[in-house]
């Protein structure tokens, strides 16, 4: 039987801890909507999206009211819109009037994001992925709750990178069509290497093409329950460090699981996956950040600091595999900048800079997330960076994405406020050497070799 | 059997388990456990309820508890289902 300590211990998580699901969403594969008239196909998708999660956020909300636990987000993830469009877009302008009916019906099912406005091109881009990353800019400008995602890479494929070269230019584009918002439509655009098909956190989720037809995804969070749980044992050994964060990695995780099994039985949607993040939000306490500084660093960033990362991503995991048979997604710890109150202060304090985040994201998921650079950027620096994390990913065989914003007319030392969950985001300097020589080359990058590893 | 577990904090006072089995007794739940301290003025109690036969929806009842603490008692009270604490301390 349950005894108070337990029943304390859990209610302290929730109310003082941050302890929440960050996100239900669900996946909707929207290959059966495809069509050569571009009005009937927007009308199928429409009916297909609204059908299928009317009742998301109600019950969401149920299941939060019945077991006393914060379920942050509902969101919806569909089948890469590229796919989907390919025979009724002739145009960019056509595929980012498919955009307003995935914002519209994002909208009137009153999730707060959607994601799978998305080509994956990792090899190469079809007519319909070149018109769709064409249309980014205009799509993220005109719409509210619609995310976006190009995978240009993978393991198996290599790294394509005139695909690299073009979102330099089209991240670009969308911070200055998007200036007067804090260039907000770049916090909704995400470049990836080894993108999963069933990540349920924005802004990368999409429904893969291997999913069902419709699916449940769930992320778990609670940087703050692991900060906490760290308290308790500050001085002891990494034996001790690392059992304290698989057994909180585990509790969080059932709670997940428990969300995951009740949101499926009342929705009548098959349960997907969780994905064993720690995700942090822009509130007090509830930060990476900070657990880095509990185990032992000055400030996220000093040395050291990849290390405590790769121990945590790694104890996340090892706890969270045995509270759920069905783990995927991303899992891993996030370190978007903007998110996480500890990192602004890290990079406030001139402790974290762009090539240290470079180092961590080598070692946890995901990647480059959330970070403000100066708007005068060159397109082709923006490239070679996204060329740079995307040969982390290819190479390590993880997933690595990125999310820069080279925020419209700021400076380094400003700061870009996006509000909510996205928080805000002090400017970082980027390296000003060139690399247009080497983005400008036309073609891949091989796909590596899988033997010989050092 | 379905159970659920209400637990009450607050500033001690007269009356709070009649408040609150009073409001149990009307929507016919039935306590199994109760465990219950006073710590430098402050209640603290933890019950264990069964929900079988509830004529309203779980949520409502977890809301009315949550009111009936706020507005008339001065307490707070949480009315959680047992799976979410079972599920986290039990593998």
């Amino acid at each position: 039987m349950i005894n108070f300590s337990e029943v304390r211990q859990t209610n302290e998580m929730i109310e003082k801890e941050n302890l929440d699901v960050r996100t239900i969403t669900m996946g909707i594969s929207l290959m059966d909507c495809i069509d050569s008239d571009l009005q009937v196909l927007g009308q199928k998708i429409y009916d297909k999206i609204y059908s299928s999660a009317e009742n998301l956020v109600r019950v969401g909300e149920e299941i939060s009211r019945d077991y006393g636990i914060p379920i942050v987000n509902k969101r919806i993830s569909v089948t890469p819109v590229a796919l989907v469009g390919g025979s009724a877009c002739s145009s960019p302008e056509d595929f980012a009037r498919i955009a307003q009916v995935l914002d519209k019906a994002a909208h009137d099912v009153g999730v707060n994001f959607l994601g799978g406005y998305s080509a994956l091109v990792s090899k190469g881009m079809t007519k319909a992925d070149r018109l769709l990353i064409e249309s980014i800019p205009l799509a993220l400008s005109q719409t509210e709750l619609v995310c976006s995602s190009v995978n240009v890479g993978s393991t198996k494929t290599g790294i394509d990178m005139d695909a690299v070269r073009l979102m330099g230019s089209i991240i670009k584009k969308t911070a200055e069509l998007t200036a007067d918002r804090g260039s907000i439509g770049c916090a909704k655009l995400v470049v990836f290497c080894n993108a999963p098909d069933d990540n349920p956190f924005m802004a990368g989720a999409f429904h893969g093409v291997t999913e069902a037809d419709r699916i449940l995804n769930i992320g778990v969070s609670g940087p703050g329950v692991v900060k906490k749980a760290l308290e308790s044992v500050r001085g002891a050994d990494f034996e001790t460090l690392c059992e304290t964060v698989k057994k909180t990695a585990f509790k969080v995780t059932r709670v997940g699981q428990l969300v995951a099994r009740e949101a499926s039985e009342r929705l009548g949607v098959p349960f997907g996956i969780i994905d064993l993040s720690l995700a942090p939000t822009p509130a007090v306490g509830d930060s990476v950040a900070d657990i880095l500084c509990e185990m032992g660093l000055e400030y996220a960033g000093a040395p050291g600091t990849t290390a405590a990362l790769a121990l945590l991503n790694d104890q996340v995991k090892k706890g969270g595999v045995m509270a759920s048979s069905y783990v995927g997604g991303l899992s891993g710890a996030f370190i978007p900048v903007s998110e996480d109150q500890g990192m602004i202060g890290a990079v406030d304090a001139g402790c974290l800079t762009l090539e240290k985040l470079e180092a961590m994201t080598s070692v946890c998921s995901v990647g480059l997330d959330m970070i403000a650079i100066p708007g005068d950027t060159k397109d082709t620096t923006i490239a070679g960076i996204i060329a740079d994390e995307m040969a982390i990913g290819m190479i390590n065989q993880k997933t690595t994405a990125v999310r820069l914003i080279p925020a419209a007319g700021k400076k380094v030392g400003d700061r870009v406020e996006f509000g909510g969950l996205l928080g805000c985001a002090p400017v970082m300097p980027v390296n000003g050497y060139g690399c247009d020589g080497f983005v400008n080359r036309t073609g891949r990058i091989p796909a590596p070799l899988h033997s010989f590893k050092n | 059997m379905q159970r659920a577990i209400i637990t009450v904090v607050g500033k001690d006072t007269i009356g709070i388990i009649a408040g609150v089995c009073a409001y149990l007794a009307q929507n016919r739940i039935n306590i199994l456990d109760i465990s219950q301290t006073i710590v430098q003025g402050y209640f603290n109690m933890m019950m264990i309820v069964d929900v079988t036969s509830l004529e309203k929806p779980f949520g409502q009842i977890s809301e009315e508890l949550a009111a009936l603490g706020r507005d008339q008692i001065g307490v707070q009270i949480k009315c959680q289902k047992e799976e979410i604490f079972d599920l986290m301390h039990r593998i």
